[in-house]
């Protein structure tokens, strides 16, 4: 298989999830778009590494090593990812990233139902 | 044990009292009294022991050197002549005294432990300046007496007229202390050492550069120290400290060391006739001027206070003669009879509930509420009027003998004019001292109208003090007229005819035309009511005299001045009667001349930096700020957007390292 096919397929993958990363509202959609960004990258690696391998015949695999790396961490990553997106989602009631604005410049608790989420944010963390 | 232990025992054992009140005042409060009173009394048999074993005879000297200082070195060491020994004696006696009286005075203060160390403190720096042989250590015993009487006068800090009148005190006799400093460095280096031994070697060979310029110097701190014309104004002020502190530090013993410290360098003065010109002229002015002060005064302890100064500047006339035989006799003399006159003052505003005069001569029956300070007070003040045969006219006398024996062209060291300055100011000085004498007893004694109040007998321990006090006052100089010469080594000090009866004669008229002038004043008293007595007359003295210091002002619109027209003073002054009441307006000339040009100098200086320095600080920050107010901007919280511009920034590096590498 021509390199260019993975290669092609991994740039479409990547900038999917760049878009997704850009654009998307929900926090678990964003975070799905970075895996999707990941993948991009695993598949390049994994594609790279057995042009390399046919080009030059003693090589350690690296690429794939690499791979199994990254999918490891994307785990752990979008554990965390999503256990953060819950307890976000417990606290205020939304995962929506557009209003999860508190650390904007001049950011002030707004309103008076700001009240019962602070008190909430003090339970939480106790 | 040898007499030089003994010397350095005199001012050591005060000194240990000292430190041990300051430990242990609070945690053995049962301690304090006994660390008071015994390490003082210890300390004046001790100076009587010296004093009997040098017996005016040959000066004990010893010296010790530390540690080498330097070019000129500094000795610790003890320098005892007749005047040492019998200064040293009389201050022990009125310290002894004055730590007796306070704990009676002083018995319900809370801060008394720290009083009686910093009297105990006191009491050893004195000593120390009267027994140094060396310029330098004596030069320390004066410094900290200084600051003791910082801190003493400002005992009731809770006034804001103890408050101002601690601080004058201090910045004034250290307007005074800065060119002393000087001086004893010029003479030092001119001298070649800080021994007096070898200062006054030097000056009897006549190695001394330049007498005139040393002896002013050392006059402005002389003049500071014993409130003479014209840095006197803080000692009046000073009486808003307690009474037990104005008798030791502002009569007796601290203002004296001044004089006392001329008289031990007196040949260095007298080597340049300039110098006892102007010592004369400032004796004369501060005689005089003191003399018509007390007249006008209403608080009795301000009497006091200017009378003082009045005394201090007999005595440096007498140096002014050069006769410091006669000083010395009237500063021992006016030591035991102003301690007396003071500590008699503080039984009175007890028992009347008042500084003022005014108020007393609106009350009867005070002599009877305190017969003991009664019959001193009376004794003490016939002695400083000068009346035979008190000690005060012993002492006197030898000072207006001494300055007609100089004006009458029998010396041949001091110009004839300092003399004939020294005797008509003296002679003046003599009819005022009388008037202000009577003024002083016909108010506070013989007023009439309502009962003074009735607060049962005074503590003993004030009472016995002016009894001892007493004596000397009675009976002193004319006992020791005929022996001090030899202590000294000087000019006989038996009195004149001529000026015994000029002096007594002008005493007399003082006393006859106040009495005249009370006769004729004293029927206004009744018609004009005057009088404040302190909030709580039942109250320990000290708060009593505390309550009256600050109800005075309140109460007759000025500290100093009373508007009675029952005083007899008002009579005998005329017009000049409201000058002298505020000094002669001396404070608001300072006010003007210093003081006010000092605030604005400190405005401009505060203005200077709050408005000039600080615009550039604030210059400095501003263009950071502006661009940081920019830069925030971009902090919107939303992540997306942060991510956009990574991916902005990373695609722009990116090409801009493609177009490089291709060579673009």
């Amino acid at each position: 298989m021509h390199l260019a096919y993975p290669a092609v397929l991994s740039a479409l993958l990547f900038c999917t999830g760049l878009y997704g990363v850009l654009a998307r509202r929900n926090a678990i959609l964003v975070l799905m778009s970075v895996e999707l960004m990941l993948n991009a990258v695993n598949l390049n690696l994994v594609a790279f590494d057995v042009w390399l391998s046919k080009t030059a015949r003693d090589t350690l695999h690296s690429g794939q090593a690499l791979t199994l790396f990254t999918i490891a961490i994307a785990a752990a990553e979008i554990g965390i990812g999503l256990a953060i997106v819950l307890a976000v989602y417990r606290n205020r009631g939304t995962s929506d990233i557009d209003r999860l604005r508190d650390t904007a410049e001049g950011h002030e608790t707004d309103g008076p139902d700001s009240d019962a989420p602070a008190a909430e944010k003090a339970e939480a963390t106790a | 044990m040898t007499t030089t232990t003994l010397a350095v025992l005199v001012p050591l054992l005060p000194f240990l009292a000292a430190v041990a009140g300051l430990l242990l005042g609070r945690t053995a409060p049962g301690f304090v009294r006994p660390l008071a009173v015994l390490p003082t009394l210890t300390a004046l048999v001790l100076a009587v022991l010296v004093a009997g074993r040098q017996g005016g005879g040959q000066a004990i000297s010893a010296a010790t050197e530390l540690t080498p200082t330097g070019s000129i070195p500094i000795e610790l060491s003890l320098y005892i002549d007749g005047f040492a020994a019998l200064v040293a004696v009389l201050v022990g006696v009125v310290a002894t005294c004055v730590q007796i009286y306070s704990t009676g005075y002083l018995r319900d203060d809370p801060r008394y432990p720290s009083y009686a160390a910093l009297v105990s403190l006191f009491t050893s720096a004195m000593l120390l300046v009267v027994y140094s042989g060396d310029l330098i250590v004596l030069l320390v015993g004066w410094e900290v007496m200084g600051i003791c009487s910082y801190f003493l006068v400002g005992h009731y800090w809770e006034t804001p007229e103890a408050r101002a009148a601690s601080l004058k005190a201090f910045l004034v006799t250290k307007l005074g202390d800065v060119p002393f400093l000087i001086g004893l460095f010029a003479l030092a280096t001119d001298a070649g050492s800080f021994q007096i031994t070898k200062v006054l070697g030097t000056v009897a060979s006549g190695g001394l550069d330049h007498p005139t310029r040393i002896a002013l110097l050392l006059l402005a701190g002389v003049a500071g120290k014993s409130a003479q014309f014209p840095l006197h104004t803080w000692l009046p002020d000073a009486m808003a400290g307690p009474t037990p502190v104005s008798a030791l530090i502002h009569a007796a013993t601290m203002v004296a060391a001044g004089v006392y410290f001329v008289a031990r360098l007196l040949p260095v003065f007298e080597a340049s006739a300039a110098a006892m010109v102007v010592l004369a002229v400032m004796a004369a002015v501060t005689m005089i001027g003191s003399g018509l002060c007390a007249l006008a005064q209403d608080d009795i302890k301000r009497v006091l206070a200017y009378s003082t100064i009045g005394q201090l500047g007999y005595m440096t006339g007498a140096l002014a003669v050069g006769d410091r035989g006669a000083a010395v006799f009237h500063l021992l003399s006016h030591g035991a009879f102003k301690a007396l006159l003071f500590l008699a003052a503080g039984v009175i505003i007890h028992a009347a509930g008042t500084n003022s005069l005014a108020a007393m001569s609106r009350m009867s029956h005070l002599r009877d509420r305190v017969p003991d300070a009664y019959w001193t007070m009376s004794v003490a003040l016939l002695a400083l009027a000068a009346i035979p045969p008190f000690s005060g006219f012993f002492s006197k006398e030898s000072v207006l003998g001494a300055a007609e024996h100089v004006a009458t062209g029998h010396a041949e060291r001091v110009p004839g004019s300092t003399g004939w300055i020294v005797l008509v100011a003296g002679l003046v000085t003599a009819l005022l001292t009388a008037a202000y004498a009577t003024r002083l007893w016909l108010l506070a004694f013989r007023g009439r109208g309502t009962e003074a109040p009735d607060h049962g007998r005074q503590p003993l321990s004030m009472t016995v003090v002016l009894w001892v006090l007493a004596v000397p006052s009675l009976a002193f100089g004319g006992l020791a007229y005929r022996t001090l010469p030899d202590w000294f080594g000087g000019r006989d000090l038996t009195p004149t005819l001529l000026t015994s009866v000029l002096g007594t004669g002008l005493a007399l008229v003082g006393l006859l035309a106040t009495y005249g002038a009370w006769q004729h004043t004293t029927a206004l008293a009744a018609r004009v009511p005057m009088g404040a007595v302190a909030a709580h007359p039942e109250g320990g003295a000290g708060l009593v005299e505390e309550e009256a210091i600050v109800g005075h002002e309140p109460a007759y619109g000025d500290v100093a001045y009373a508007a009675d027209p029952a005083d007899p003073g008002r009579l005998l002054l005329g017009p000049l009667y409201r000058h002298a009441a505020v000094g002669f307006h001396l404070d608001a000339v300072y006010s003007a001349l210093f003081v006010r040009p000092v605030r604005a100098g400190a405005s401009l200086v505060q203005f200077l930096d709050r408005e000039v320095v600080d615009t550039y600080v604030r210059g400095a920050a501003a263009l950071p700020r502006l661009l940081g107010a920019a830069v925030r901007r971009a902090q919107t919280g939303n992540v997306q957007t942060y991510v956009s511009a990574l991916l902005a920034g990373t695609v722009v590096l990116a090409v801009a390292v493609l177009l490089v590498a291709t060579g673009a």
